[in-house]
């Protein structure tokens, strides 16, 4: 009997499978830059048989109906408005504003869980006993975490783009605030469970926004690589709680995926910068650290434009290890070119990215790619770390902390047992920056000091334009 | 406007305090330059290009009465009485040495500048004559042993036979030192070095030589340089340089302690005990000598036909580099006494470095200065060094964490809180754990292999995926609810900016990456 074994939830189950196997694969295939377009081509295909099969397994019964047919015109009208939106947003953004748009992105997700959280409250599933307090919660927990991821990325995006100060906010017991917030959410919730009532849905929500927005609002903007992917994960958590709530596997699937995705980022980024997960979100890191009394300020040498151009000639090899500066400066054109120009000369030229240079993870990665400059010439820290000693000329462009050798050398310094790039080892060091002025740590920079370091003042791009007329 | 005056120097000293470029230079700081005729002859600078660079050329008189006046060696008593009484005079004045010098200078009522009494702190790195000096003398030490060494440096295999390369042993490892060792590898020797600090050891390292290790132990030095060490080292050292000189075919030595005769290393038992043909370099010999049997200024041959040079004009050897190294030192002290860049010298007391370079002021003698100390504690570079030896960074403060049984711990009783909930909480919760657990699980294998590279690509994929929370809108929009309807419609419109918007901009990102052969091509 094909018609009991084909049921709509059948195929929706079988296809759901499907979709989930596509999206594992996807993020496999991203491991790797040979495979990744394949990859994104994967995690198309399964979110279309995802999106085909839940349309389907929703419109086919109750066809005709007047509230099923409004719903599908609703459907189709957002679906277009929305893919209308997305494609021109994709299409037009400029890579240094990335880190804005993935932000601007994990509200959405943040949003679009509140609001099924709110419908899972608004539409009676008519469940008995256990069931029903257990649907309680789930919309509750899927509320909270929609919500928090909400207001957490926009004020994300705001620091981001600049339209918000990107210096930590610091309200007296910030930490006893978050944690109070998180008592009432527990009470709240058990609340919930026994009356369930609007006015505490409301409560929650408000709740969670406030929290969300001082939780991000709270930490600095060089920290935004870490609450970026830590949002990331909230966004996935947001979605599998929303399969809890919806008995929806693929949601509890997806959501997992991608909430480990931006945990694991968020540890590769703390690892980074040697601080524990906790202390990022908690922001402890703009707090002043004790300065030594006997800092040992010294002199910094100045290069020109064309004294930079005659090192660079006689190099052998030299290594850019590029940092948010770049990207502020648009200097990632410029920086290409003269790359090339180098390599035609015969000079090994290298970059070495720190992993949490820049405002997203593996940001510096995509503004050279889209500069053309080839990816395998762009190493990671720790790829390139041991060959800086036998580098003739390193360029420290817009890179501050993640070059400091006060990191490695001086135990006292706020940051030390950060790992650092190591440019001091190399022969030259060519410093592309505004003024002395410390970096988004606070840290004096002894590296300017060095006898091996020179520094370039000015604006990046101008400067490497003038390298390049020098050349 | 204030006057410099450049002349020529006396004897067979081929630098001159200034060259065209250091000149231009100094107009620059607003100083009007004059030059004695023919002042950079024998370093290769004639007068037009001095002239070229905006300085005037004039007689020897005329350039001793400018108000300051750049010299490289000591002025002579003569050339002192050719000062204007009240003028600045600056150059190589060795002030813990010749104290009668100082004398005379301030029986003149001058102010001197002694070049050679910059402080070795970073920031006086740029008018640190001695070091850019010794760093042309060591390696002009190298060629003139190759010159006198009947040998190839490098070995060879050729059709008539195996040459085997050179042995140069150089004792000291300071600036002097690191530039023989660099330029005695670079000629294809094998470089062994001695130094008595430890610390040295990775820079001889980096440059090709082999550091010979003193196992004992020494005090730390404050002020950079070496310090007079004790008697267990020296015996172990003086062991250490007697089998050297069995074996090597060269010995360089550079080993110098400021204020005291250099320390004797190589003795006359040493000399002996090495192959005939082979050659000593004491650049230590204007200073008492480290080889015994060193006379300065002098080519020796001793009976067993060894070479010993005991030169002390190296660096002026090389005199149009020496020169233009020696004048951009002048230039950087200058600036940092002409703080207004208008041509006016203004000596601050208060600056640990115009201090200490100044030995007489207006007739009065101020040599010593106050002592600088540069190093760090001794603590830290205790730690540093034991760092160092590790071959490691510096330990990472340990992490705030659990210890390994509260670990465990912790992970048991969240094994167990997970196998509760799944074994009381009704159907489909369980399922939903089950499938929750192993999502997170598969999660964080395929995503801990992601190259770093492509990290913002990887987020911008999750974003999409993450926009399958449109399903659960999609469920809801048929709802008999016109408020559900409503909302669901809002949540499956932003949900699609996030599914087409996040897709669409990965492959636009992924697109970008190119290697580097298709790239080129």
């Amino acid at each position: 009997m094909p018609e009991t074994l084909l049921t709509p939830e059948s195929v929706a189950g079988a296809a759901y499978l499907v979709a989930a196997l596509l999206f594992i694969m996807s993020l496999a295939g991203l491991s790797r830059h040979e495979s990744s377009r394949a990859g994104v081509t994967y995690g198309m295909i399964g979110m279309a048989i995802a999106l085909i099969a839940t349309v389907w397994l929703t419109f086919s019964d109750g066809w005709g109906e007047p509230a099923v047919m409004v719903g599908l015109g609703l459907l189709v009208a957002a679906v277009i408005v929305g893919a209308a939106i997305g494609l021109w947003r994709a299409r037009v953004v400029q890579m240094t504003g990335m880190p804005e748009l993935i932000a601007l992105l994990h509200s959405f997700v943040g949003l679009a869980a509140v609001l099924v959280g709110w419908n899972g409250h608004l539409e009676d599933p008519g469940l008995e006993g256990a069931l029903r307090d257990i649907h309680h919660a789930e919309v509750f927990i899927g509320v909270f975490i929609g919500a928090v991821t909400f207001t957490g990325s926009i004020v994300a995006f705001l620091k981001l783009s600049a339209r918000m100060k990107s210096a930590p906010l610091v309200l007296p017991g910030k930490n006893a605030l978050n944690l109070g917030a998180l008592v009432v959410f527990v009470g709240l919730t058990v609340w919930y469970v026994v009356t369930p009532e609007l006015s505490l849905l409301v409560a929650v929500t408000a709740l969670a926004l406030a929290l969300g927005w001082h939780l991000v609002a709270s930490i600095g903007g060089g920290d935004m690589p870490v609450v970026v992917s830590m949002l990331n994960s909230y966004s996935g958590w947001a979605a599998a709680a929303a399969g809890f709530l919806l008995n929806n596997d693929l949601l509890i699937v997806t959501g997992a995926l991608v909430g480990s995705s931006g945990a694991y980022l968020s540890y590769i980024m703390c690892r980074a910068m040697n601080r524990s997960f906790i202390s990022v979100i908690a922001g402890g890191f703009g707090i002043e650290a004790p300065k030594k009394g006997d800092e040992e300020v010294g002199e910094h040498r100045e290069i020109q434009a064309a004294g930079a151009a005659e090192l660079l000639k006689d190099a052998t090899s030299v290594v850019i290890t590029p940092g948010y500066g770049m990207a502020v400066a648009q200097a990632q054109y410029p920086v290409a070119e003269l790359t090339q120009k180098l390599r035609e000369r015969g000079i090994d030229v290298r970059f070495g990215i720190h992993p949490v240079a820049g405002r997203l993870p593996g940001h510096m990665n995509v503004l050279l790619a889209e500069a053309k400059v080839p990816y395998d010439i762009v190493e990671e820290m720790d790829e390139i770390n041991d060959d800086l000693a036998s580098t003739s000329v390193v360029l420290v462009i817009g890179a501050n902390d993640t070059v400091n050798p006060a990191a490695a050398e001086d135990p006292g310094s706020p940051i030390a047992g950060m790992p650092v790039l190591r440019v001091w080892e190399a022969d030259n060091v060519i410093v592309f920056k505004r003024s002395m002025a410390s970096g988004y740590a606070g840290v004096a920079n002894p590296l300017f000091y060095r006898d091996n370091a020179q520094m370039l003042f000015g604006d990046a791009k101008e400067r490497v334009e003038d390298i390049l007329k020098a050349l | 406007m204030t006057r410099i005056g450049v002349v020529t120097e006396q004897g067979s000293e081929a630098r001159v305090a200034a060259t065209p470029a250091t000149a231009k230079q100094l107009i620059g700081l607003g100083y009007e330059v004059v030059v004695e005729s023919g002042a950079g002859a024998s370093s290769s600078f004639p007068d037009d290009a001095f002239v070229d660079a905006g300085a005037s050329i004039v007689s020897l008189t005329d350039a001793f009465t400018a108000d300051i006046v750049l010299k490289v060696n000591a002025p002579t008593d003569a050339e002192i009485g050719l000062l204007t009484p009240g003028a600045v005079v600056v150059g190589l004045l060795s002030p813990a040495l010749r104290p009668e010098l100082l004398a005379a200078l301030s029986a003149r009522g001058v102010t001197a500048l002694a070049l050679d009494a910059v402080p070795r702190i970073s920031r006086a790195q740029s008018m640190d004559v001695l070091s850019s000096m010794a760093n042309i003398a060591g390696y002009r030490a190298v060629v003139e042993a190759a010159h006198e060494f009947g040998r190839f440096f490098t070995g060879q295999v050729t059709a008539a036979g195996k040459v085997p390369p050179a042995k140069v042993l150089v004792a000291g490892a300071g600036v002097a030192g690191l530039a023989a060792i660099g330029a005695a590898s670079s000629l294809g020797a094998i470089v062994r070095a001695t130094d008595p600090r430890p610390e040295v050891a990775d820079q001889v390292k980096s440059i090709g030589g082999e550091y010979l290790k003193v196992e004992v132990e020494v005090e730390q030095s404050t002020d950079g340089y070496a310090k007079a060490t004790s008697e267990a080292y020296d015996r172990r050292a003086a062991e250490i340089y007697s089998e050297q000189a069995r074996d090597v075919d060269i010995v360089i030595t550079t080993a110098l302690i400021p204020g005291r005769p250099a320390p004797r290393l190589i003795t006359a038992a040493d000399v002996a005990s090495m192959k005939p043909g082979s050659v000593v370099v004491d650049m230590a010999a204007g200073m008492g000598g480290n080889v015994e049997g060193s006379v300065a200024g002098e080519r020796i041959v001793t009976p067993n036909g060894v070479v010993i040079l005991g030169y002390t004009d190296l660096a002026s050897r090389l005199p149009t580099q020496a020169s233009q190294l020696y004048g951009t030192n002048l230039v950087n002290l200058l600036k940092l006494l002409t703080p207004g860049k208008d041509g006016r010298l203004v000596i601050d007391f208060d600056d640990i470095v115009q201090r200490s370079v100044t030995v007489v002021r207006d007739g009065e003698t101020t040599w010593p200065p106050p002592p600088v100390q540069v190093s760090a504690a001794p603590a830290a570079q205790a730690q540093a060094k034991t760092a160092a030896d590790a071959g490691t960074e510096v330990a990472r403060p340990p992490k705030r964490g659990l210890t390994r049984g509260g670990r465990i711990a912790l992970i048991a009783a969240g094994i167990a809180a997970l196998f509760l909930v799944n074994a009381i909480a009704p159907d489909p919760l369980p399922q939903h754990f089950t499938v929750l657990a192993l999502s997170i699980v598969v999660g964080f294998y395929v995503i801990g292999k992601v190259a770093h590279a492509l990290h913002t690509p990887l987020m911008s994929v999750t974003n999409a995926i993450s926009g399958i929370i449109i399903v659960g809108a999609i469920v809801q929009v048929t709802s008999d609810v016109p408020a559900v309807q409503a909302l669901s419609a809002i949540a499956i419109l932003i949900a699609s900016i996030n599914i087409f918007g996040g897709f669409a901009v990965t492959r636009r990102m992924l697109g970008m990456f190119a290697r580097g052969d298709r790239a080129s091509s």
